[in-house]
Order: C-alpha cells, then sequence, then structure tokens
C-alpha cells in the first residue's frame, strides 16, 4: 500500500548554515517504526535531489517518535546568501511530507 | 519552583508579547531572544555607522513598557539585546528608567566581541577552520566584519547573582538565557550535566517564542485557538531539573506534546549531542507527557560535560544580490511565467556580467517546494489565476548587479501580456553577509559581568 508521509507524520524544519535539518514526527507513536523503516536517509536525499547537493544525515529520537534529518548543501549557500523565496528552508519539512512510501497492508 | 518566560522569539517578533508575559499572570523571569546570524550583521552595519549602536534598539522600547511590572511583581529580565555594543544597550536602559523614576541594577555580559581581536589569534595559531567546510579562516580574512563568542549561562547566573535586575548580554547560546536563572536559583554547579542540560533543553523548548506554544503547528492546525492573542511559552522549573513547558491561563495557542515536539526537533543536529558552552544535551534522553491543558512535562535529561571550546560565529562580506517579481494573470499565466523567466535568463546571460548565482522560480507553483512539487497538471497549470515569476542575481561584483536591478521593468512592456510588476521601481541591491561556523578554546576568551 502506497502511502504519504503526510498521512502518519508532522514536521517542522530550520536552517543551521547551508544545511536544512527536517525533523519527521510520527503523529501516532505506533507508526515510529514505519518513519524508522520507510523513511531512509537515502529515499530522502533521492526526494530533495534537485537542492540536496551534499549528504543526508539521518537520527532517530525514539522517545520524541521522531527522525532527525540533516541535508547537507542545501539552501543555496545558507540564509543570507540564497536567492529563494524560502532562504532558510522553513517550508521544505512539508516538502518532505509529499514523499510516498510502499507499506504492508 | 520558578517560572521563567519567553517574551521574544527573534528580533522582529511581536513587541506586546513580553507585556503579556509579565501582566497576564505569574512569572520570575523574563527572557527575550534577539540574535540571530542575519541579526549580527544588521547590527554591525549599523554599529560601522554609529559606534553608539549595534545592539537591539527595540529591547529600549520593550523595557520602557514592561519595566514598571518588573519592578512591581519582581520580575527579573534577561536578554541578548545587547549584540555587538551591550554597554550603550545598558546606557540606553539606564536612561529609560531614569524616566520612570526608578533605580535598577542594570548587568552586561560582554567579551564575546573578538573582531579586533582575529589577527592576534590567528598569529598564535589559532586557524579558525570552518565547522562545515574545513577550510581556514585565511580565505575570507580580508572581507571579515565581526566575530563572536558564544557564551553560556553561568556570566548570566553571575549577574543576577549580583543583584540585577536586568541583564544584557551580547552572543550567548540561545538557550543561556533559560538556563542562567536556574542555575542562579537552584544552585547548580559546573559539573552538574544532567541539569544543566535540563535547562538547556528548557531553554530550547521556548527559545523561538510562540512556534513553542502553538504558533507554526502542523497538528490540526486550524483548531488551535485564538492565534491572534497567542500566548508565548513559559517553563515551570524544579529543583531537580524536571520542568513543564506551560503557558499563561487565558491565552490562545496550544502546549501539547505535538506542539513541543515540533519544537523540539527545530535546528538541532545529533540529537545526543546538541553542544553548549556549559554542557551537551542529549535530546533521545527525556520523556514528555501531557500535564493537564496547555502543559508538557518533561523528565529524565540527560546531560554530558562540556567541551573545551566555544562556538565562534564570524561574518563576513560575500557580495551583493538583488531580487526582483513580476506577476502573471490568466490566461496561461504559468506558462507565461516560465517563458519570463527563460527571457530573463537569456537577457542576463547576454549582459556577459560576472554573476555568482542566478535563480528564478515561480510563486504559487513550487517555489516552496521546488521539484519536490510535481510540475502542475497540464488542468491545473491552465486554471492558475495567477503566477509570481521571481528572479534574483547575487555577484561580489555591485556593479553587475546593479546593472541586473534595469532588466525587471522592461519586461513588463517587451516580455508575455498580463503582467504587472510587484513592488516600486527596480529591485534593491543589497549587501550580503555570510557566516563562517569556527571554534576557539575556551581558555582564549573570558566572559565580562559588569554590574
Amino acid at each position: 500500500m502506497k502511502i504519504r508521509l503526510l498521512d502518519i507524520a508532522h514536521s517542522r524544519s530550520g536552517d543551521k548554515g547551508n544545511r536544512s535539518n527536517i525533523g519527521l514526527i510520527a503523529r501516532k507513536p505506533a507508526d515510529y517504526w514505519i518513519l524508522v523503516k520507510y523513511a531512509t536517509a537515502e529515499r530522502v536525499k533521492e526526494h530533495f535531489s534537485a537542492i540536496c547537493l551534499g549528504k543526508v544525515e539521518r537520527f532517530e529520537l525514539p522517545n520524541l517518535n521522531a527522525l532527525n534529518f540533516l541535508l547537507h548543501e542545501t539552501l543555496d549557500g545558507g540564509g543570507t546568501l540564497s536567492l529563494r523565496a524560502d532562504p532558510q528552508g522553513k517550508t521544505l519539512g512539508t516538502a518532505l511530507l509529499r514523499m510516498e512510501i510502499e507499506v504492508p497492508e | 519552583m520558578i517560572r521563567i518566560a519567553n517574551g521574544q522569539g527573534f528580533w522582529g517578533d511581536s513587541p506586546d508579547a513580553p507585556l503579556d508575559q509579565v501582566r497576564r499572570g505569574p512569572i520570575d523571569y523574563l527572557t527575550l531572544d534577539y540574535l540571530a546570524e542575519v541579526t549580527m550583521s544588521i547590527l554591525q552595519k549599523q554599529r560601522s555607522r554609529d559606534p553608539q549602536l549595534g545592539y537591539a534598539r527595540d529591547f529600549v522600547e520593550v523595557v520602557d513598557r514592561v519595566l514598571p511590572d518588573l519592578v512591581s511583581k519582581n520580575i527579573r529580565l534577561v536578554a541578548n539585546a545587547g549584540g555587538l555594543n551591550p554597554e550603550a544597550c545598558r546606557r540606553a536602559v539606564q536612561a529609560v528608567a531614569k524616566r520612570h523614576g526608578l533605580e535598577i541594577s542594570v548587568a552586561t555580559v560582554s567579551g564575546d566581541d573578538i573582531t579586533d581581536r582575529i589577527d592576534e589569534l590567528l598569529d598564535r595559531g589559532i586557524e579558525f577552520r570552518n565547522m562545515d567546510t574545513g577550510e581556514p579562516l585565511s580565505v575570507i580574512r580580508d572581507q571579515v566584519r565581526s566575530a563572536s563568542v558564544y557564551f553560556g549561562a553561568f556570566p548570566i547566573a553571575q549577574a543576577l547573582a549580583g543583584g540585577a535586575r536586568i541583564v544584557i548580554t551580547g552572543r550567548c547560546a540561545d538557550a543561556a538565557l533559560v538556563l542562567g536563572p536556574m542555575i542562579h536559583e537552584f544552585g547548580w554547579k559546573p559539573d552538574d550535566w544532567d541539569r544543566l542540560a535540563s535547562g538547556i533543553v528548557a531553554g530550547h523548548a521556548i527559545e523561538c517564542g510562540a512556534q513553542g506554544s502553538g504558533g507554526n503547528c502542523q497538528v490540526d492546525w486550524e483548531t488551535i485557538p485564538a492565534l491572534e492573542d497567542i500566548g508565548y511559552p513559559i517553563v515551570e522549573a524544579e529543583p531537580d531539573g524536571t520542568f513543564v513547558v506551560t503557558k499563561h491561563a487565558g491565552t490562545g495557542g496550544r502546549v501539547t506534546v505535538a506542539s513541543v515536539t515540533e519544537q523540539l526537533v527545530y535546528e538541532i543536529g545529533d540529537p545526543k549531542a546538541y553542544l553548549t558552552p556549559d554542557c551537551g544535551a542529549d535530546f533521545t534522553s527525556f520523556h514528555l507527557s501531557q500535564d493537564g491543558a496547555d502543559r508538557v512535562k518533561f523528565t529524565g535529561v540527560r546531560g554530558t560535560p562540556a567541551t573545551p571550546t566555544y562556538k565562534i560565529s564570524i561574518s563576513y562580506a560575500a557580495g551583493y544580490r538583488a531580487i526582483g517579481s513580476v506577476a502573471y494573470a490568466w490566461p496561461d499565466a504559468y506558462r507565461k511565467a516560465r517563458a519570463g523567466a527563460r527571457i530573463m535568463a537569456e537577457r542576463v546571460a547576454r549582459l556577459g556580467l560576472d554573476f555568482d548565482a542566478v535563480h528564478s522560480e515561480l510563486l504559487g507553483v513550487n517555489a516552496c517546494h521546488g521539484i519536490a512539487a510535481a510540475e502542475p497538471s497540464p488542468e491545473l497549470a491552465a486554471q492558475l489565476p495567477e503566477v509570481v515569476m521571481r528572479f534574483g542575481v547575487r555577484s561580489k561584483n555591485r556593479a553587475a548587479v546593479d546593472r541586473f536591478t534595469k532588466e525587471i521593468a522592461p519586461l513588463v512592456l517587451s516580455g508575455p501580456p498580463s503582467v504587472t510588476g510587484l513592488g516600486s521601481g527596480r529591485p534593491k541591491v543589497e549587501e550580503v553577509m555570510a557566516y563562517w561556523p569556527a571554534l576557539i578554546p575556551k581558555s582564549e576568551v573570558s566572559p565580562v559581568v559588569s554590574l
């Protein structure tokens, strides 16, 4: 069954220099394992391939039912240099929620 | 138990929030966070024009409004409003107190501004390698405008112990504004790693203002009450390091495990090693629970020993940029905007000037999410009532950016039809500052507390 991360998670994103940080949080604790299993660093890198020029690191926060992604070289040089409408990547959190994953029925 | 309230998440946040925090319920401390990297570059520009400036001037107006309540309710105020000039900020605050006929003790924490010591430190072999790229500072030495050390919470605690009603710091870790009062009140020691980390986590939970109490919250956002009257977050801290995040009764917003968790994962890296000047905090260690309406309780925060270095942020001039926008209307708004972007790109290329970056995006289509947003289907594209085409350039050469600004307006008469310029006249050329994060041994700098 194909679902979007939007169906089971919420998020918040911010900036650290030229890196974007996206926290991805399971809406229900029982769904956290789905994020751990399917929202991999590789998938996230692929999802943001057009803007993420560096690596993607993933960290687990089981106490918060959350994952934290660090997307390197993603913010067009960083908040003050960027020419984008969203220079700090504040909306990249919801961009991640567009990602589709294939999960068991 | 003590109550520490945040009334400002960044410079530019609501001027009414600090007043609400002191008037709409009981608090012991009010903290105001003004400094972001982008703020430091603005302060640097202001100080270079006038040596009496370089601090957050809005803070002085806030003090003017909250001071009578601070005194009558015995509330103490901690703010990093000093920016690059805490002493000038203190003079301005004392002038306000005098106008109110109030005698108050105002302390400053300074010593963080090492702009004038860079060469001396470089000579002694401190390379200030960029924490992200590994490059030595020599690459951009000539462009450096300011360099600030992030100090911790102990100097703030020292100023409070000295009797300060108001503590004005320069650069410090944001969460230190909240940890400082806890150290002072509870007598926490420099190696109480778990409790210090509790204060850091508490500070992180409230340092971005209402973003910790229901603002910018995705979960059931439409049902979050009275965002026009949102209550900013408050920490109720216990001596053992446990704490509750809440807000004043009767205010808007929402404090739930979901809304607080969104703030906790904001702007963090490795959650096991959230490093601050005073300790490391392990964001995977603690437990959150809903402790009644609009109350979230934190227990079990674990900390790790402080590192031997401070983080510093060096701002440097990185050239100029300008960004202009035009709006295309139905019919074919999307195709017109795409054509406009292509025409601009070609005209800019023909100028033959030296641009470091050229960027266009279509607001109303995919500016926020970029390629993660699918291209609009032909049906949707045909229905779009309007699309904004935003086009920008960046260059080390100011003249090149200035020349670019003359290209936007002609597009209205010489490009695709049914179009209007946004804003008035040509785009402004802005000087761009960039940031160089680095480390410095703690032995090289010392915070200066002045009462």
